[in-house]
């Protein structure tokens, strides 16, 4: 007995506990058996989740990762602050329910912004997503890539003339970087694979000439990133011209300097007061006399926080001015029609598919399991054939040459000369969708009327109720699961859908889903698909949401 | 040791294989996105099933996704994993792309081949350089066919561009496209704005509301069409009495199918079709693209693609050479949209105006079809 009392057996955690009833209580091991417990079920539950890991993994990645994407983009707003770092920062202190023009320091900083971008091949796109607030970005922006060369060249040309040594890249690599960096930048080959080596800078040049620095160092990262070439070697912009025009003429005190160059520096320096110059402002001016007018600004100051709620008040017909948001015009009202149509055509689809899917179900679950299946085959046909045969079709059908107004015409139930016009309004669209997503609603009331007991209607009839009593008492509650089932996933389909209101739709049958796919695939506009995207997302969680609240989504039956 | 033999044998492979790449420093293996249908076989009788005669090795996949080729390219490019090679989009959408920069500026000269009388391809091609990024193919025309059994009797058949407007002269459907290009211009037209004004008076807000009050007056009588082969179906099946459609269209409509419809050349738009190369292709694949661009686009090429489809050829250099229609055996000539009988009156879309406003129109023109 000494022995088995000091192997562990099972109910040593028992015993323990008579013996000792504070302790806790001890698994066999003599690990709390809480823990153990605990392990075994974190076990169990690890398993569980690897098994459904792939699937898990899977949604994640190719669903909801991408719709998380997409729905991110209707607030981000990156690109301008990106683009144009500087002019966002200096056009922090200007006004812009004044009136007046932006200072010459936002001129400048616009300069150097959008020189660089124009270099990066960024500005055109940055015009492409103003052009959504602001007509006429688009073209603006394209135009002044080319015009702010021009402004700069004024500068390079007179320095050039000046010295020809100017127009060598080389002689500003001596000027602007360190030594150090000269012997590895001439030291490097192309054909090695690697990038030129990082600029460094002159010690105290930065000092004595920071403009012309901070453009020059633009210059080289551009060259050595961009463009793979070594920036000792290459000519610099006409960007770093300016800059340098700048330094000399604010008072640069060049006489300290002693590195190399110093004579073409001072000979430059004592020159520069005298070159011809324009302001930022009126360079701008000439490029487009839009720059010299205050929308521009506005609309360059509204857009340029990280963040925008611009997206969604444009797809609640709304618009950001400096003043606050504001509703459109008008005539340019089109969202709020669009979501409310889609919002009631829905409905009317859905309604419509009830009334002709109830009946079908019925006699489905009624008949004999052999006609039953026959018939349900006639229901799933169309289910089969592709989406856009079935809304084609209907064109066929519809249309005022089509099918239906020829036999209307043929019995002289209709005049030659006054057609029914059946498609392209709202009619058609119903028409085409009630069809498409009939089976939707009939598969799911078929499956819960399949397990209503028919003893239950004649059980009904027997206590002495009339075939309109047995069904609405006693048989139609019991469906209610079904034609939730079938609702929610025709309606939820429905107000998605895009060939069909496409195809048959016209203009006063198409959706918002429309539109979505316009801004996705034409105007590019993603922020603004986005925004309505999240929109008929949360209208349809709200829809949801509603009904669980009002008939539970327990009862929802799919079968 | 046998390992060795292995590692061996496979590095030697590598090296044979590494020569022969370098030795054509091109893929082999090529993406070409176009529109499909008629126009994509054109480009394949004309363009590439030549080309890969003269290299066996080639091999061309063809991708028929122009029609939304800008928003994929984008969403490859954001992926960074783009597999076209070579996307033919039309002039507006090649300007967004360069825009964006989804699409490769190039060089015409270096990448285009000069015409057989020595003409450099930017002369050849001329104002159809449209965009830093963009290499013309082909001029079509946005433009009016009508059926002919419709025309009331005693009247004139349609041929001014302001019978489409005139419900009285010509009663029946008409079908347009169901955005403002095109629609807006030919409302203006025909309220009385001189051609050469017509965008100044369209940039402001009284302008496109003349456009808009234009077209409220046949509103009622309009089936709005999105893609192009709506309008032949319309025509054929007799649903509308006129309507607009690219000229290649029509043409099949009434030559291959020897339906009874004519053309209304009246104030054509001219836009353009062509290439773009998408940016940031890798080495081999840009030099196989440059190849094979060099030989698509040169004078014979162009001409050789209006045996197969009614579209005009970029070129100038390529008109005098346009033939016959390779099955029907008719003269294609007559049938081009730049042939000087039925270019009387046309436009050019402005594609650098409609860059800019095309937004701001689109958004009125929608809420106006909406309402």
């Amino acid at each position: 007995m000494s022995n088995a009392s000091e192997a562990p057996t099972p109910d040593d955690g028992l015993k323990l506990t008579d013996s000792e009833n504070t302790g806790p209580v001890l698994a066999a091991d003599g690990t709390p058996l809480k823990r153990s417990l605990g392990r075994a079920l974190r076990r169990q539950k690890l398993r569980a989740l690897m098994l459904i890991a792939p699937l898990l993994i899977f949604v994640l990645l190719t669903f909801i990762a991408p719709i998380a994407d997409m729905l991110f983009r209707s607030v981000e707003n990156q690109i301008v602050s990106e683009t144009l770092p500087r002019t966002v920062v200096a056009l922090d202190d200007w006004d812009s329910t004044t009136g007046d023009l932006p200072s010459e320091a936002v001129y400048e900083a616009a300069y150097y912004d959008i020189f660089i971008a124009a270099e990066r091949k960024l500005h055109t796109r940055l015009g492409s997503r103003l052009n959504y607030e602001l007509t006429g970005a688009s073209s603006l922006f394209r135009k002044s890539g080319r015009g702010l060369d021009d402004l700069g060249e004024v500068y390079q040309d007179q320095f050039e003339d000046l010295n020809e040594a100017w127009e060598d890249g080389e002689t500003w690599a001596l000027l602007m970087g360190s030594g150090d960096w000269q012997d590895k930048a001439y030291a490097w080959e192309k054909s090695s694979g690697d990038l030129a080596p990082k600029l460094e800078l002159r010690e105290g040049i930065e000092e004595l000439l920071p403009k012309t620095a901070a453009a020059y160092s633009s210059f080289a990262n551009f060259v050595r990133v961009d463009d793979g070439d070594n920036p000792a070697t290459e000519d610099p912009w006409s960007l770093v011209y300016t800059a340098f025009w700048q330094d000399l003429t604010g008072g640069a005190n060049v006489a300290s300097y002693s590195g190399p160059e110093a004579e073409l520096l001072m000979e430059a320096a004592n020159a520069a007061s005298g070159f011809e110059s324009t302001t930022f402002a009126e360079g701008f001016a000439d490029i487009d006399k839009d720059w010299a007018s205050t929308p521009i600004w506005q609309t360059i100051k509204t857009y340029s926080p990280k963040y925008t709620s611009g997206y969604f008040l444009n797809s609640v017909d709304m618009q950001k001015t400096p003043d606050g948001p504001e509703l459109r015009d008008a005539n340019e009202r089109i969202y709020g029609i669009l979501f409310k149509r889609t919002m009631f055509m829905s409905m009317v689809i859905t309604i419509s598919c009830i009334m002709l899917g109830y009946p079908v179900a019925w006699i489905l679950a009624n008949l004999p399991a052999r006609t039953a299946n026959l018939l349900m085959i006639l229901v799933l046909l169309p289910f089969w054939t592709s989406l856009l045969v079935r809304t084609s079709a209907w064109k066929v059908m519809l249309q005022q040459q089509g099918v239906i107004n020829d036999v209307l015409v043929w019995l002289g139930l209709v005049g030659d000369g006054d057609r029914l016009v059946m498609i392209n309004n709202q009619f058609g669209t119903i028409v085409a969708m009630t069809h498409i997503l009939l089976p939707f609603m009939i598969l799911p009331l078929y499956s819960v009327m399949q397990t209503i007991p028919p003893s239950y209607l004649r059980a009904a009839k027997s206590l002495g109720a009339t075939n309109w009593t047995a069904f609405w008492r006693v048989y139609f509650p019991q469906s209610v699961p079904g034609i939730g089932a079938g609702s929610i996933l025709v309606f939820i389909l429905s107000i998605g859908y895009y060939i069909t209101p496409e195809i048959v739709g016209g203009t006063t049958g198409t959706f918002i889903s429309n539109r979505i796919a316009y801004h996705i695939s034409s105007s590019l506009n993603w922020g603004l698909a986005a925004a309505l995207g999240t929109i008929l997302l949360a209208v349809v969680m709200i829809l949801y949401w509603a009904y669980d609240k009002i008939v539970g989504i327990d009862n929802v039956k799919l079968g | 040791m046998k390992l060795t033999k292995t590692l061996l044998a496979t590095s030697a492979l590598t090296v044979a294989a590494g020569a022969a790449f370098a030795e054509s420093h091109m893929a082999s293996e090529m993406t070409l996105v176009s529109w499909g249908g008629a126009y994509q076989n054109s480009q394949q009788k004309a363009y590439s099933e030549p080309y890969m005669e003269m290299h066996p090795d080639v091999s061309i996949v063809w991708d028929e996704s122009s029609n939304e080729a800008v928003a994929k390219l984008r969403a490859m490019n954001e992926a960074g994993n783009v597999t076209w090679d070579l996307v033919d989009v039309t002039a507006g959408d090649a300007i967004r792309l360069c825009d964006e920069g989804l699409a490769m500026e190039y060089d015409p000269e270096e990448l285009l081949a000069a015409a057989p009388d020595g003409t450099s391809a930017e002369d050849d091609f001329g104002d159809l350089l449209v965009s830093d990024c963009f290499i013309p193919q082909i001029v079509y025309s946005t433009t009016f066919g009508y059926r002919t059994d419709m025309v009331p009797e005693g009247v004139e058949p349609p041929n001014d561009i302001c019978d489409v407007f005139d419900l009285e002269t010509y009663p029946g459907k008409r079908s347009l496209e169901k955005r403002p290009i095109n629609t807006m211009e030919w409302a203006l037209l025909c309220d009385g704005v001189a051609k050469d004004d017509i965008y100044d008076v369209l940039e402001t807000d009284e302008g496109q509301d003349q456009a808009l009050a234009k077209l409220d007056t046949i509103k009622d009588q309009v089936i709005w069409w999105s893609a192009g082969a709506d309008t032949p179906q319309l025509l054929a099946d007799g649903e509308i009495f006129m309507g607009s459609t690219y000229n290649g269209r029509l043409f099949s409509v009434i030559e291959e199918q020897d339906q009874p419809v004519a053309m209304m050349w009246d104030a054509q738009v001219y836009d353009l079709d062509g290439w773009i190369i998408p940016a940031g292709l890798p080495e081999e694949r840009l030099a196989r693209v440059k190849d094979f661009l060099k030989f698509a686009t040169d004078t014979q090429r162009l001409a050789d693609q209006a045996k197969y489809i009614s579209y005009g050829p970029a070129r100038a250099s390529s008109a005098p050479l346009v033939g016959q229609h390779a099955e029907l055996g008719i003269d294609m000539a007559p049938h081009m949209p730049t042939d000087p009988a039925n270019s009387e009156n046309t436009f050019l879309q402005n594609y650098s105006w409609w860059a800019d406003y095309r937004d701001d129109i689109d958004a009125k023109f929608q809420a106006w079809l909406a309402q």
